[in-house]
This record gives C-alpha cells, structure tokens and sequence, in this order.
C-alpha cells in the first residue's frame, strides 16, 4: 500500500513540480535570512534602485533592500500558512472525529458551532478586533486565520468519519475494549492519512491568500515583513506609477508561486493516493 | 444463559427524531451454553440488530439481556467481552485495511494481556490457530488484501478464542465466503458447541441455519414469528410466513416447479 | 445458434503484470437456451459477463472472438461495441438499485434510453411488459426514488430487454435479494425467455441450487478455464469432474443436518492468475491429481452436450 503510493509519487510530474517549487522558496525563506545580517526595514542606500549586483531585487522609495525584504516576507508568509493551516487543521479535525464518531447530541452541538463560524462575518470580527488590539504580530494573524478557517475542514472530516464508523472493524476494536479516543486515533484517523494531508495543504494554501489580502486592505502584523505587507507597501507608495515594478512584481510573484505550487502538489497527491485518478 | 427478554429497539428517524422506526419489537429468547440458535431472517427483518443488541454496539429502547440472570447493563464492558464476543459478515471490512490481520490479536493484548511474556502470548496465539485450523505460518504478519475470506474469518473466531469467550454472535459470517470453504468455517462454529460455547448464528439462509443449530428463530418485520426446536421448525412450520419462507428456498435437488 | 464464444481470452492489466481472468473458454449457446454460469469469487464468470458486453478500462482482449447471431463482436472496441449493446446484446447490473438515473422520471429515462439507439418507444408494448412484472402503468411518471428495491429490480429488467436483444446477461442479480424475491426474479427471467424476450440467456451466479431452478445448461468455471459444462441436472446429479463434484457435495440443504451429515469443504484456494502455471488450475486441491495433470486438459466433450476439462473424467 504503501510502496503503491510511492511508486506513483515519483512518478507524477504535478507532485514533482509542486512541491520543487515550493520547496525552493521554503529553503529561500528558512535559510535566506541568516546571510542577511540588516533587518529588512532599514534603509540600506540608494532610493529607487533597479535590481542588480549589490540589492538582487533593487530598492524601493525609501531605500530599502527588497531582495531582504522579500526573503523575510517568504518566511513570514509561510510561517502564517502553516501556523493558521495548522490550526485550522487541528481544530476541524477534532470537532470532525467528535462529531462524526460520537454522533447524537455531541454532533448536533458541534454542528451548530460550526455552522455559526462558517457564516461569520470574518473580514467585519477583524475590524473589530483590530480596534481593540493595536500591536499586532504574525502570530495573531496566523490565530485569528486558524480560528476562523476550519469548519470546512470539520464538515468533511466529520462525514467521512461518518462513514468510517459503521464499518465492522471499528465495531471489532470496540469489542476489543478499546476506548472511543484510541478508536478514533488508531483506527479511524489512518485510513483518512492521506485525506488529512490533503486538507492541511488546501488549509494551509488558504491561509496565505488570507493573511495576503488581510496585508493588504493594512490588517497585516505591524511587527514583521510579510509578501502581503510588501505588496500594500508598493501599492500605498505608488509603485506602480513610479515604474518600480520590482517593488511589487517579486512579492506578487511569490504569493502566486506558492499557492499555485500548493494547489498543482494538492492535485498530484489526489492522483497518487486514488487510484481512480491514475493514470495508467 | 444468555436471555433477552422483551427486547426492543426503537429508531427515531426524520428531522428532529419526529418519526419512529420499530427495528426489533418484544424479542424474547436465550441461549444456553454447548448449542447454537440460529436467528433466520431477511433484509431488514432486525437480526442484525439484535446481534449488535446481544453484542452492547447499540442499547435496547425497552426490555433486558441478561447473562446468567445478571442484567448485562450491570457488568463493565470489558468484562462483558471476555465473555461475549463477535463475527460479523464482511471478511474485509472487519479488518482496518491499514494494518496487518494479525493486529486484531495484539488489540485484545493490550486490553487483556498486558503482562502476558511474549512466549506465553505467542503459544496462546498458535493454540487459537489450532483450534481453527489455520498455520501460524499463513496468516500471521500478513496484510488483509492477502488473505482468502475463510482465513479472515476463521483468525476472528481466533481472536475470540483468546479471551474466555462464553458466547459468540455470529452474523451472517459465512454468507461473503465462496461455497467450497464455507461450509468449514460452518463447521468449525458448530465444533465449538463441544468447548461448551453458545452461539448465536444469525443467517438469511434456513438451509444453513438447519445444518448447524439446535433452535432455529424465525424474525419477521422485528417480531418472532417461529421460535423452537430446528427440527420442529422446519418439519412442521406453523406460522404462514415461515412456510412460504421454505417454499422459496432454491433446493439443489428439487426444483421448485416439482415442489408445488 | 445465437452465441459462439471461441477461445476467448481476456486478461486484467495490473502493476505485477496481467491477470488471466479470463484464459481460453470456447462454448456455444442455442436460441432459447438459459445457461447458468456457475463458480466461486475470481474463477471468471463475471469477467466473461463483462466481456461479452464492456470491457472496462483494466481489461484487455487478448484473444479469441465472441459471434453473436452470425456477426462477430467488436469487444476489445468500446465505441464499435455500442450499436450492439442494448439491442442485440444487453445486461441486468447487479446493482439495480442504483442503475436508474434518480433526476429523472422513469417514463423520461426510458424515452432518452430509445432515442440514444435511434429506436421508438411502442408505449402499448411496455405496458404489457410492466403489467406481466406486475407493475402499474404509472410508474413511468415516477422517479426511482419511489419505487421499492424489488419494483427497481423488475423495471430494469423491463428496461434492458425492451427491444428484445438477442443475449441478456444477468450478473449476479439475485445475490443482494431476499429468498423470495430472488424466486420472482428468477420466475420473470424465465417468463421473458419463454415469451421471445430475450433469445437466449447468460444466468451468472455463485448459487448452484439457485441456477439449476432456471438453466437449461449449466457452465462450471474455475480459475480463468472452463471446468465443466453440462444439462443442468446432469451437473447437479452426475458431475463428471473432480471440483464439480467437490463443490456440489459441499453445499447443505435444508434438511441435512451437522449431526448426521458432516459435509466438507474442498480444502486449499484457487491458485494464483498472475502467471499461473501450466497444467490443471484445480491440481493443487484435487483429491485425484496424478502426473498427467501437469499437462493443461482440454475440454472434452465426454457425452452429449457434456464438456468436461479433465484428465481423469475423459
């Protein structure tokens, strides 16, 4: 089963591809940093430099280097993805196998619960909260993001869950003593592996496109560098009008890379574990 | 003795449970150890329901199911399947397709057995095996997909011999085996009436209900419509639908034409 | 005579290499006959089903030709199968169930069904259809979803033998059905035979007492090869080759019971069709096997419209 799965990952260029990609500008964003020894914000030189030999990707109106900048955005973003596709994750997983393994009135609550988050007016709890909160870091954001992404997540695992409850070797592992949570855990949760992993990079996807459109409207962290941040800079400065097109083009770029990449793995992963879908 | 006295089950269905579903209505029957009762019924009929009933997979709406006259509702889980164990119908299903066959063995271990020694374990492990005819060497360490249906089956007999099982519900267990192996596995179950087991074969099929039980159970719509003696039963059918339930039974050396 | 299937070979793709389902069956069937195809899980019947109407994507045809009333069918070609399929030949799913379109009244479904094989729908004649089932007129203004599993059952039976295909293959239809539907299902198909519905018939199931209530002739297959093919009652009563005789002394009746009569089963499982070896399928679990076996048996006609592969029978 598993060398199956194996067997087909090497050999599916859309997962190959994917996750090359990503993997590249991960190493950029986890390793990048440490050959930079200014902080992204300072005001390194020259205003307005196009890219080059001394600042890769120039710099922009206030003579900041963007290629530090766009390194740190890289870590930064991806820390908001995983952070807030993590706890999504996490947490649709927990409310999904409660409810779908419990069943009864445990479901129903939970259900609501998460039919109440899922009509949340997500952008105006922001704006509210943002006034009560003044500093805010990537780490709220990735929260903030994470608390209000996983009902979808719940909603699938749970029917899934579902199913998988009525099957015999879940009523054998009953018979067999096992408590409701290890059930859930060693009997359950496996055979939804590779389901799982699928939604984390769908989650985690997700999350970058928020915390970038959350920058950008200027609901981004105040304490950090990030790709959206990079772009609602190059807006706000006029970028565009000024020709500094390598203001705003890389962190563009990278946001669309990423989950571009995310989404082209997600579909390769899809034909890996589903035979449906191979290609033979 | 296994009783179940007025047992019922009740299913609210609908929005809000507006509606009820009567699956299991006032059954009331019991097995003694050393025999097999065959609960005959078709689709629909409940007598799964009732072996997931005897089993504590689901609880009764009304009614008891008591095990020596103690209220079974009294007695902890794990107690209760020390005691009282089952089979179900889908070879495959009943094994986590993740994992190896051989883990539903360790599961009982770990509830069980703790601090059983590995030699002791293993030699309780062959002795099971034995006991339904399968080689350690064929089935242990093996993943479900490789293994025939009768192997699967005869390993969860296995498994429910290594607790000290009184009772055992088997649930349309051989109705998925191919016809050249089942009627080992049948076998087997009624071998088991020699160890002093009871068990409860639940079937759709009354000729293999009469090759292996002592009393034969007939469920209509969730009622007993026919419950005695197999003999008597299927001799001298009493009740209308048991009769026609016989009519319609594919006899391999008679066909129906001739019969009527 | 309506089917002549001549050596036909078809063999499943898989990662290890091909499966040999289906590994050279040759057998006739006549206008009017109803054979019952009869074995265990992997044996090949239900691939030999398939391949006299669709082959799915994993299955390739290897060798060997199927002739339907003279013509020979294009199986290994999905496209070139279709104008034959419906009309000339057709198939009762096994689940019917599900097999209807549930957005649709049946009526609709019907109607789509025709004009997609360029056919008129002779409303008076599906009438009588449905009344001989037993079903109302106005089930064609329902949807699916209204109909009892049994009435699903007998509409789809209605449906694939409307324009009265010359070959009709019902796989394992009564396998998910009660005793006493299974009996109407099989008293209908032997009615639809009996009046021209349908010329001849494939009958594939893993019951034995169940196919000797319906066919004329009753085909014993085992491992991907023809084991033995006889009159029905000639393989119930007479069977002439190990497992045949095996597999029939296995099954119980009501009436025999554990305490008198301890059946057996056959012991062992049928071998492996990823690269089997060359000889007799059934040699390991046979009770008979002698060197000879090592040699692959042909089907023998051993007496009248009796065909037995095996060593020790011919």
């Amino acid at each position: 089963m598993k060398t199956e799965a194996l067997y087909f990952a090497i050999r599916n260029t859309k997962l190959l591809v994917g996750a090359g990609i990503i993997l590249v500008l991960l190493g950029i964003g986890v390793i990048g940093p440490f050959f930079i020894d200014k902080p992204p914000t300072e005001y390194v030189g020259m205003q307005m430099q196009p890219p080059g030999g001394e600042f890769w990707l120039g710099t922009n109106t206030f003579g900041q280097d963007l290629w530090a900048q766009f390194v740190h955005g890289l870590r930064t973003t991806f820390l908001v993805g995983a952070l807030g596709g993590g706890i999504a994750a996490v947490i649709g997983m927990v409310v999904g196998f409660l409810a779908g393994y419990k069943g009864g009135w445990i479901d129903e609550i939970l259900n609501m619960l998460t039919n109440i988050v899922l009509v949340l007016p997500t952008l105006a709890v922001l704006f509210i909260l943002n006034a009560y909160i003044g500093v805010r870091s990537a780490g709220m954001q990735a929260l903030f993001i994470g608390l209000t992404q996983w009902p979808w997540a719940a909603r699938s695992i749970r029917a899934q869950t579902f199913s998988l409850r009525g099957r015999d070797f879940v009523d054998l592992a009953r018979l067999s003593g096992v408590g409701s949570g290890r059930i859930i855990m060693r009997e359950i949760a496996p055979n939804m592996s590779s389901y799982l992993l699928l939604t984390f990079i769908l989650l985690f996807g997700g999350s970058i496109l928020i915390a970038s459109s959350l920058d950008f409207i200027g609901l981004g962290p105040t304490d950090a560098v990030s790709l959206g941040l990079m772009l609602q800079q190059a807006h706000q400065w006029s970028a565009m009008h000024l020709g500094l097109w390598w203001w705003f083009v890389p962190p563009g770029a990278g946001i669309t890379l990423i989950v571009g990449a995310l989404y082209v793995a997600n579909v390769g992963l899809d034909e890996v574990f589903n035979p449906k879908l191979r290609e033979l | 003795m296994l009783k179940l006295d007025g047992v019922t089950k009740v299913y609210r269905i609908g929005a809000f449970g507006g509606q009820t579903m009567t699956a299991v209505d006032d059954a009331g029957f019991e097995i003694k150890p050393g025999e097999v009762v065959s609960l005959i019924g078709e689709s629909g009929s409940g007598k799964s329901t009732i072996g997931k009933m005897v089993l504590r997979l689901l609880p009764p709406t009304s009614g008891t199911i008591s095990i020596d006259g103690r209220d079974v509702r009294g007695i902890g889980r794990r107690d209760y399947y020390r005691k009282v164990q089952g089979v179900f119908q889908d070879p495959f299903s009943s094994y986590n397709p993740v994992f190896k066959a051989d883990r539903v063995f360790a599961m009982i271990r770990e509830v069980y057995f703790r601090g059983v020694p590995d030699k002791e374990w293993t030699a309780k492990i062959e002795a099971a095996l034995d006991a339904v005819r399968l080689s350690p060497a064929a089935v242990l360490n093996k993943f479900p997909h490789q293994l025939s249906g009768g192997q699967l089956q005869r390993l969860l007999i296995a498994r429910a011999l290594l607790l000290d099982i009184e009772y055992l519900v088997a649930d349309e267990i051989i109705s998925m085996l191919d016809a050249s192996t089942r009627i080992d596995v049948l076998n087997l179950l009624a071998d088991l009436k020699q160890r002093g087991l009871g068990v409860l074969f639940i079937t759709h099929d009354l000729a293999l209900g009469n090759y292996i039980s002592e009393r034969t159970v007939v469920l209509h719509k969730g009622r007993i419509v026919e419950y005695g003696p197999t003999d008597a039963v299927f001799e001298q059918p009493e009740h209308a639908y048991t009769k026609k339930l016989l009519a319609s039974v594919p006899q391999l050396h008679t066909k129906w034409e001739d019969a009527s | 005579m309506t089917l002549e299937v001549d050596d036909l070979r078809v063999y499943y793709r898989t990662l290890k290499g091909d499966v040999q389902a289906l590994d050279g069956v040759s057998f006739p069937l006549r206008d009017g006959e109803i054979l019952g195809l009869a074995g265990e899980s992997g044996c090949g019947k239900t691939t030999l089903g398939k391949a006299l109407i669709r082959l799915d994507g994993r299955m390739k045809h290897v060798g060997g030709s199927v002739t339907l009333d003279g013509q020979v069918l294009p199986i290994g070609d999905d496209a070139k199968m279709n104008p034959y399929r419906f009309k000339h030949v057709s198939l009762i799913p096994q689940y019917s169930m599900s097999a209807m379109n549930p957005t649709r009244k049946i009526g609709r479904m019907v109607r789509e069904l025709l004009e997609s094989r360029r056919e008129k729908l002779d409303l008076d004649e599906l009438h009588n259809r449905l009344d001989l089932v037993e079903l109302p007129k106005d089930v064609l203004g329902k949807y699916p979803i209204e109909l009892s599993g049994g009435m699903k059952q007998r509409m789809v039976m209605v449906i694939s033998t409307l324009l009265n295909p010359s070959l009709l293959i019902a796989d394992e239809i009564t396998s998910a059905l009660d005793v006493s539907t299974q009996k109407a299902v099989v008293t209908t198909l032997k009615g639809f035979r009996d009046r021209g519905f349908v010329k001849s018939m494939i009958f594939i199931t893993h019951d034995i007492s169940l196919t000797n209530q319906l066919a004329d002739t009753i085909m014993v297959m085992y491992a991907g090869k023809l084991a033995e093919k006889a009159p029905a009652s000639t393989v119930v009563n007479a069977p002439k080759h190990p497992y045949t005789q095996l597999l029939i002394s296995s099954l119980p009746e009501v009436g025999v019971r554990y305490a008198d009569k301890r059946l057996t089963g056959i012991p062992g499982n049928p071998p492996s069709l990823l690269k089997p070896e060359p000889g007799c399928r059934f040699r390991d679990r046979c009770p008979l096997a002698f060197e000879k076996c090592a040699e692959d048996p042909p089907p023998v006609e051993v007496e009248k419209d009796h065909v037995v592969a095996c060593w020790k029978a011919a």
